[in-house]
């Protein structure tokens, strides 16, 4: 958007990335601390796609958006893709030591401290 | 208008609003006990988001995004956070933690150091007014184009992770296979 | 004719084009309620609401014009929605004392909104000065994209109302929305790849282009077309789905949910969900208009080619062109109520599905098929460029096949064999053993007997 400086998209993308490292710092609800996870991986989306944007130039062989413009949203897409196939995996493991063991608090999840 | 030494447009205030809603909902996914209550400040954060992926002239991703994460991801989230509730309402209470002061000291030392060494190089950047052949950078078309050119080999790769995503979800989900 | 609208100030161009969204939509809700009400009692040889809005004008007063006295009106219980209205304004408005005040409070809002904001991509007549809202490059996903919120309303009511009851019902709709949304997804996709747009308009458009690329007389409707009526019957079914309706509505089955959700909810905030549903309703028969019944087109003829080539009734394809431009809304409307009134049929036909055969139905039979029929689309494009128009009759075959997979697959819903005769089952509780064998008996078999 015309007269919106990029560090205002950035600050906005870093201010959600830090929050995201705070919750999953702090927080012990598993499901909580995912949400966290894609608010990170949403930050850095935005991210992506600001400097997309800000990047603008043209491909002078095609006269279409240069590889760069593209490269940004490209990343995004993939972004998305993984972290769709992420929550899914992600949940299911979740719902699967819930069955198990009839918690989700993330503290009691040691059986792995030897 | 000049505030502070910022020019103030209406585009700029169409993106306070929305990037402060978002920011705040940011923290209440943090802030709030309840975690269906989490998951809602975090629906609200990924629609505003979509809406800030409009103002960077990105329309296709901007509705994708609210496809994939506010239609699909955040109810599968919702879906779970009440399944989990129907089987223990007790399960999912927090206690107070001595790492909390030290999380939120840690994040914002975090936030403070990136702004402090990206941020000054790039005050004076503003957006440029795109050229017609650029304006529909974020369309479908131009989109599928270079999905299906450039990058056709990590979409295939993508979609095969996607595949195991399922299969590895529907192992885990089902009690007898 | 329209021009003026463009010198306005853009802010008011764009209420006046939100206004002409909205209001026909919050109008016409009570229309519906109305017409489903008298088409069901219809179905079920009732007369269903018949009184309010009769009139009988006094026969003695003078205030009443002459030819006027004695007079009755029948509106046929026209304004029964109005008193309906009223009734639930006047309610008493309770709040169960152990919900999540917060989240109870937005779920309504929060089930009328995509109700209202679909509507934005809609095109409804050929007035670019007026409709859609806005004719964005993503149309078709925006509608997905802001119908896929409508779940939201629903599982958090189903959360919030601290009912065990809602909390399944909001379970049920989070599972069977996710679930549908992708078949209707797929479907359209298949449309998408055969319009070669996203824009709803060109989607219409698409639609007054000869049929089949062969028949110039006669529009290319979707639904005329192979891959389009499979589209159209899979999408028909998601968006039944999509909206709770008869025979898919299992969030809020009575009988074994006390109306699921919307259990806890009195007076108005109930009456806002019962809006969104039909306002939903009505959004997806438009949709389903504009996409596959040609939008705002009269009838599927191309006038404007009859009377290039048949120059004997120019005159009356000429008159036809323009009641077909004129009265565009009307025809689109019209479209609409053809599609409620299918969604009123199947309510009063078709009793409600298992929970199994609800996933059963959207997963293994309406994602692959509407899948196969995507390729279908494509083998057609592919095809045609390659072989010219008549190679598309391998997409005739192709689609009839997946025509037959679809009504094998509905059909399995009612005539399935293996849910009679005797078969063992596991029981849950081990006191009565562990295995049992049940015999089930086909009704008609018995009857016959």
């Amino acid at each position: 958007m015309l007269g919106v400086p990029l560090v205002a998209y950035l600050s906005l993308g870093l201010f959600m990335f830090s929050v995201g490292v705070v919750g999953v710092v702090v927080r012990r609800n598993p499901i909580v601390i995912f949400m966290c996870i894609e608010l990170m991986l949403n930050s850095v989306n935005l991210t992506f796609l600001t400097f997309a944007r800000f990047h603008s130039s043209v491909n002078p062989q095609t006269g279409l958006a240069a590889p760069s413009m593209m490269a940004g949203q490209m990343m995004v897409i993939f972004v998305m893709a993984v972290a769709a196939a992420e929550v899914a995996v992600g949940l299911g493991i979740i719902m699967a030591i819930f069955r198990l063991r009839h918690t989700v608090d993330i503290d009691e999840m040691n059986l792995l401290k030897g | 208008m000049d505030v502070a030494g910022i020019h103030v447009t209406p585009n700029l205030l169409v993106f306070g609003g929305i990037a402060t809603v978002a920011a705040l909902s940011a923290v209440g996914v943090v802030v709030f006990n309840n975690a269906v209550r989490s998951a809602l400040c975090l629906v609200i954060n990924f629609f505003l988001l979509a809406f800030l992926y409009f103002t960077l002239n990105c329309e296709m991703l901007g509705i994708t995004q609210i496809v994939v994460y506010t239609g699909a991801i955040m109810v599968l989230f919702l879906f779970v956070i009440m399944l989990l509730n129907l089987g223990a309402p007790q399960a999912l209470n927090e206690k107070w933690d001595p790492k909390r002061p030290i999380g939120i000291l840690l994040g914002v030392m975090l936030f403070g150091l990136v702004s402090a060494q990206v941020f000054p190089g790039l005050m004076s950047v503003q957006a440029t007014e795109l050229s017609p052949a650029l304006s529909t950078f974020g369309s479908p078309q131009a989109l599928g184009r270079t999905l299906f050119s450039s990058y056709v080999f990590p979409f295939e790769a993508v979609s095969i992770l996607l595949l195991i995503g399922i299969v590895g979800s529907i192992l885990l989900a089902k009690r007898r296979i | 004719m329209l021009l003026w609208i463009s010198h306005l100030h853009p802010a008011l161009q764009a209420l006046i084009r939100v206004l002409l969204v909205v209001l026909p939509i919050l109008l016409i809700v009570p229309m519906l309620i109305w017409w489903e009400r008298r088409l069901l009692s219809w179905m079920q040889d009732r007369i269903g609401p018949n009184r309010v809005g009769n009139l009988t004008l006094s026969r003695t007063s003078k205030y009443v014009p002459f030819f006027l006295r004695g007079k009755k009106m029948r509106l046929f219980g026209l304004l029964q929605p109005i008193a309906d209205g009223v009734k639930l304004f006047f309610k008493e408005d309770i709040t169960p004392s152990a919900v999540d005040r917060a989240i109870y409070f937005i779920a309504p809002a929060l089930a009328l909104f995509p109700a209202f904001a679909i509507g934005g991509t809609m095109p409804w007549g050929p007035f670019k000065e007026l409709t859609p809202i806005a004719d964005v490059n993503i149309g078709v996903l925006y509608m997905l994209a802001i119908s896929s919120l409508g779940v939201y309303g629903i599982v958090l009511a189903g959360y919030a109302s601290d009912n065990k009851y809602s909390l399944m019902g909001g379970l049920r709709a989070s599972a069977q929305l996710i679930s549908y949304e992708l078949a209707m997804g797929m479907s359209l996709a298949g449309i998408v790849l055969a319009t070669g747009s996203l824009r709803m308009t060109d989607m219409v458009r698409a639609q007054e282009a000869p049929l089949w690329g062969v028949v110039p007389a006669i529009q290319n409707w979707f639904i005329l077309t192979p891959f389009g009526f499979v589209s159209a019957v899979i999408f028909l079914i998601c968006m039944i789905a999509e909206t709770n309706r008869a025979p898919f509505d299992l969030p809020e089955a009575e009988n074994e949910l006390i109306a699921g959700y919307h259990t806890e909810y009195s007076s108005m905030k109930f009456a806002v969900f019962f809006m969104g549903e039909y306002a939903a309703i009505f959004v997806f028969g438009g949709i389903f208009g504009t996409v596959f019944l040609g939008g705002w087109n009269f009838l599927p003829v191309r006038f404007d080619y009859l009377s290039q080539h048949m120059p004997l009734f120019s005159g009356l394809w000429d008159f036809m062109q323009m009641v077909t431009n004129v009265g565009a809304p009307l025809w689109f409307l019209g479209k609409c109520t053809l599609g409620i009134t299918f969604f009123i049929w199947l309510r009063a036909t078709l009793p409600r599905l298992r929970y199994d055969q609800l996933m059963s139905v959207g997963w293994k039979s309406l994602l692959p098929l509407a899948t196969a029929n995507f390729m279908v689309v494509a083998l057609w494009i592919l095809t045609t460029e390659l072989y010219g128009v008549w190679g598309g009759w391998i997409a005739f075959g192709a689609a009839a096949l997946i025509l037959a997979g679809l009504y094998r697959a509905l059909q399995k819903l009612t005539g399935d064999p293996k849910r009679f005769g005797s078969r063992e089952v596991t029981m849950t509780q081990p006191s009565v053993g562990s295995t049992r064998t049940i015999e089930l008996v086909d009704p008609t078999e018995v009857a016959k007997v």
